[in-house]
């Protein structure tokens, strides 16, 4: 029996993500532990949200009692309406995504594999999927960072030599942020770049499904 | 003498829909969707539909406004679902159930190439090479070529026979405007059905819109029915 070590919490790891983001950039977030990186944006840093629904500039979600149905984010949840706010169809909407004008998307993921595959939108035993916008985001955002635990459920690893998952996007992913470690996809291989506190090189290898190049300046997780 | 667009009832605005029509039904997350307008259909009872649709009912957050994509499914009404999320990421519900006793048909298709096919048949283009299919099964059968600014993947103009929207205000020649997010998709479906149905917040005369301010053009805006 392995000793359950402790792991960083989600938060965290939407932290560590938040530094990567360009200040004045725009930056499109999925569901999950990305929605929490807005929560985490560095003092006079900012950041433009770009949303599926049509909405460029998303701020804070709304008050219960402030609730509008025409002012929605992509997950659904009601937006506050705040200046400078823009909204647009989607055909406008997936033209800033494909072409290449959203900075840096932040997404969960399944499996990520050494060289940058992303697998985030199909369980295979669990129905027919759902796609959503997430092919669009990892083919056209300028980077894709994966945020995301570094095992599954019952402790197996996320990140992989090869996805056995259907994919979403083929060597899209530029950096991948975990609750234990963060690491780099190159096309020599995966690159370890940070660790958790606590946490030995050995032991994350020992989670990770791919090997991991060990960085010549690896340190521990900085936030 | 000009047809006038306006009609006295959903149920009215949606009675010609024959069985195995295919229909686009805008709306996001259960938001902008053409609530009325799904019910009417409900009555009409046309079958062996095609629906596409950007997503089902968000059951688990609880707001997807009924009646939806969800209903028609349970009256029969539907033989093919074409989506980026044909059900609630958190359970399928009578939608997965019939699609398991293989009662319908989904065609799962990536959101932005949605769109796309769909504004290249409202357009008029004959195809578009996106490179978001690339490398992925979604790829499959269609053909890839390679460009200055790297792979792309053939995808097919999408046209239907009606699209169901909502609208904030219409004036009477069809010309609409929208509300914040619930814009959404019904600019582009307007554009790719041969019939649009706008249900509308608001009706008003021509000349009370600003020209200017115009999101889809009364020539994309075939019908239009009170939202009240």
């Amino acid at each position: 029996m392995v000793e359950e070590k402790e792991r960083l919490p989600r938060e965290v790891v939407a932290m560590r993500v938040a530094k990567e983001l360009p200040d004045g950039g725009f930056v499109n977030l999925g569901i999950g532990i990305p929605t929490l990186v807005s929560n985490f944006i560095p003092d006079g840093s900012v950041v433009f949200y770009h949303s599926e629904s049509g909405v460029l500039n998303c701020g804070p979600l709304a008050e219960e009692d402030e609730q509008d149905i025409d002012l929605i984010n992509a997950g659904g949840q009601f937006l506050q309406m705040v200046p400078g706010m823009a909204f647009f169809s989607t055909v406008d909407g997936f033209a800033m995504i494909r072409g290449g004008h959203v900075d840096v998307t932040v997404l969960g993921a399944h499996q990520v594999s050494a060289t940058g595959d992303l697998a985030n939108w199909m369980l295979p035993e669990r129905g027919v999927g759902n796609i959503g916008g997430a092919m669009d985001l990892a083919a056209g955002a300028k980077q894709v960072i994966v945020a995301m635990e570094h095992t599954d459920r019952s402790d197996g690893p996320k990140v992989v030599e090869e996805c056995s998952y259907p994919i979403t996007g083929k060597g899209c992913v530029s950096l991948i942020v975990t609750d234990l470690a963060v690491m780099q996809p190159t096309p020599e291989g995966l690159v370890l770049k940070e660790v958790a506190p606590g946490w030995t090189v050995e032991e994350v290898q020992g989670l990770t499904g791919a090997k991991l190049i060990i960085s010549p300046d690896i340190k521990e997780y900085e936030l | 003498m000009l047809q006038g667009k306006l009609y006295g009832s959903p149920q009215a605005a949606v009675a010609d829909i024959q069985d195995g029509s295919t229909i686009l039904v805008a709306g996001f997350a259960g938001y902008g969707v053409a609530e009325r307008l799904l019910s009417a259909l409900l009555e009409v009872g046309s079958k062996d539909l095609t629906l596409i649709y950007r997503d089902g009912p968000y059951s688990e957050i609880g707001s997807g406004p009924l009646p939806s994509i969800e209903n028609l499914v349970s009256n029969g009404q539907v033989s093919k679902l074409i989506s980026p999320i044909p059900y609630s990421p958190g359970g399928g519900g009578t939608i997965e159930e019939c699609w398991q006793a293989g009662q319908l048909e989904i065609e799962i298709v990536p959101q932005g190439i949605l769109v796309e096919r769909l504004r290249a048949g409202g357009a008029g283009i004959g195809g578009v090479f996106l490179p978001t299919a690339v490398g992925t099964r979604f790829e499959s059968g269609r053909e890839r070529r390679t460009f200055p600014q790297g792979e792309a993947v053939l995808e097919l103009p999408l046209k239907a026979d009606y699209a169901l929207i909502k609208v904030a205000v219409a004036d009477t020649l069809g010309n609409s405007i929208y509300d914040g997010s619930s814009r959404n998709w019904a600019p582009v479906m307007a554009m790719a059905a041969r019939i649009t149905v706008a249900e509308a917040e608001r009706i008003v005369e021509p000349g009370e819109l600003d020209p200017e301010a115009i999101i889809s053009p009364g020539i994309f805006v075939n019908r239009i029915v009170a939202a009240a």
